[in-house]
């Protein structure tokens, strides 16, 4: 029986509502995931009072956004300082949009063909999530701009030299893992993974990059703690000494937008961190979604630990890290991976 | 209706964004407006490719043009903080008048020629499998294109070494 076109459109509707839905839940879910973890590192309690553990605490934090004044301060530029949270948030929704979470499924026999468990599978699948996550600092430079703020100004600049320095070295540490699979599709990158390590015959090592391309993996971690604007890398908004940075004349859902961007962008980070290095929805046993999402919470989790751990970077430190340590270290692998792969 | 009636419906509205954005890039007097409306000249340049069906030179308009050059562009322009520019109007200079309705008419002439001798005129192709993938970009790349591929990357390092001489030479 071939598949419809109703079917096919019906299934992509369903499977975008899903991973939309769930996207918004857990980037509003990792600010109370966050507050409690840190709070635990720290000795604290951290949110009790909302709900039981404290977990209504993200609904009333966005009902209070919702209803506090929604500020615009004078001598702004209204158009862009109305546009950039909305161009900070997009392209942190869209790029999921071609990372697998799954294998096929029929859920559990309900639907009459099995669907992939993604989006949609193109040809340039690791082109799009960089080329899409590349964008999202339009929205932080512009709200920096658009503020007429030097404090915002400042993070903002901050933010775009921060982005390019390290989105080089992040495209080059993804370079060992296609040079291994020979291709960009995401689905054949966790294809390519599934099994047993070929090199390692004595132990039962799955075969994911993350054993073959350690190197890799943690640079490509690295840069995406830089890319997200994450501590230790949160330069852009450092409060000790640019107010809030780039955000600091936001109130308000705008506000809200960058925050919902940045934990967005941690989740797709993490998610294609999971799909390069950690097998994807790879696992031994059991349903793959679920695999999926819980190597993608440990990453957050990482998240989360760097955070609570490491302070800031100087922004020297932060220039002199990216270009004149991490970039050699991603040509070096990028070296032996490619004799590995040439006499292979 | 099929999606292929959609096609050119989808490429009218791409290459009018195209244009018009292409316009107010010149007719801007803030240049953090003409970048803007450069990177959306670019992105509906990028939809363009994928009517064409490359798919990896989409990819690569994306990643290279509206999310590294641009940003460096608008960097640059925060950095001097440009001021709004309200000059313009009242300069008629004459000569400048000429010399962009010199370039206007040769441009005109060239696309004009371009549509009546073009090479494959009206000839709809049935396009190879695996079109515009990476692979066969790739595989064109190193072997029918090689030699201009090897060109523009020693143009480029022309270029890198150009800037790090320039550079350079404050310090020393």
């Amino acid at each position: 029986m071939p598949v419809s076109l109703i079917e096919t459109l019906a299934v992509m509707v369903a499977k975008v509502a899903v991973v939309f839905g769930v996207l918004l839940l857990v980037a509003a879910y990792m600010t109370w995931v966050e507050r409690k973890v840190i709070a635990d590192m720290q000795v604290r309690w951290g949110p009790t009072r909302v709900g039981p553990f404290g977990l209504l605490q993200p609904i009333a934090d966005g009902i209070k956004l919702f209803f506090k004044e929604d500020l615009i301060p004078s001598q702004v530029d209204r158009v862009l300082f109305l546009l950039a949270p909305a161009l900070s948030v997009i392209p942190a929704m869209i790029a999921f949009a071609v990372i697998p979470f799954g294998g096929t499924t029929t859920l559990f026999g309900l639907l009459p063909h099995p669907i992939t468990l993604q989006i949609t599978d193109i040809d340039v699948g690791v082109l799009y999530v960089f080329g899409i996550t590349s964008l999202g600092v339009y929205g932080i430079v512009l709200a920096g701009w658009a503020s007429n703020n030097k404090y915002s100004l400042l993070g903002g600049l901050r933010s775009s030299a921060q982005m390019i320095s390290y989105e080089l070295s992040m495209s080059m540490s993804v370079v060992g893992v296609l040079l291994m699979v020979g291709s960009l599709r995401l689905s054949e990158i966790v294809r390519a993974q599934s099994g047993v390590a070929w090199w390692l015959p004595i132990l039962p090592v799955p075969n994911w990059f993350l054993f073959s391309q350690p190197l890799g993996f943690i640079i490509f971690f690295i840069c995406a703690l830089a890319e997200t604007n994450r501590a230790p890398f949160d330069l852009p908004e450092a409060e000790t000494e640019l107010v809030a940075g780039f955000h600091s004349e936001y109130s308000s859902m705008k506000f809200a937008m960058f925050f919902m961007a940045e934990y967005a962008n941690m989740a797709t980070a993490s998610a294609m961190a999971t799909t390069l290095f950690l097998g994807g929805p790879d696992g031994p046993f059991g349903p793959s979604p679920v695999w999926f999402v819980g190597k993608v919470f440990l990453l957050l989790f990482i998240f989360i630990w760097l955070r609570a751990s490491l302070p800031r970077f100087r922004y020297d430190q932060l220039m002199t890290f990216g270009w004149k340590r991490l970039l050699p270290l991603t040509l070096v692998n990028l070296v032996i991976t490619a004799v590995v792969a040439a006499v292979r | 209706m099929s999606l292929a009636h959609l096609e050119p419906i989808l490429f009218a509205g791409l290459a009018l964004v195209a244009a018009i954005s292409g316009l107010l890039v010149v007719i801007q007097r803030h240049a953090i407006y003409s970048a803007l409306y450069l990177i959306l000249t670019m992105g509906s340049l990028a939809g363009l490719y994928i009517l064409l069906e490359a798919h990896f030179v989409w990819a690569v308009q994306v990643l290279v043009y509206a999310g590294a050059i641009m940003v460096l562009f608008l960097f640059v322009i925060m950095l001097l903080n440009l001021p709004r520019e309200d000059v313009p109007y009242a300069r008629r200079d004459f000569r400048r008048i000429l010399l962009a309705g010199g370039l206007a008419s040769v441009l005109l002439v060239e696309l004009v020629l371009v549509l009546a001798f073009r090479p494959h005129a009206g000839a709809a192709k049935v396009l190879t499998p695996g079109f515009g993938t990476t692979e066969t970009v790739g595989r064109l790349l190193f072997t029918q294109y090689l030699f201009p591929f090897e060109i523009t990357s020693v143009i480029l390092l022309i270029a890198i070494v150009g800037a790090l001489v320039l550079a350079k030479k404050h310090f020393s």
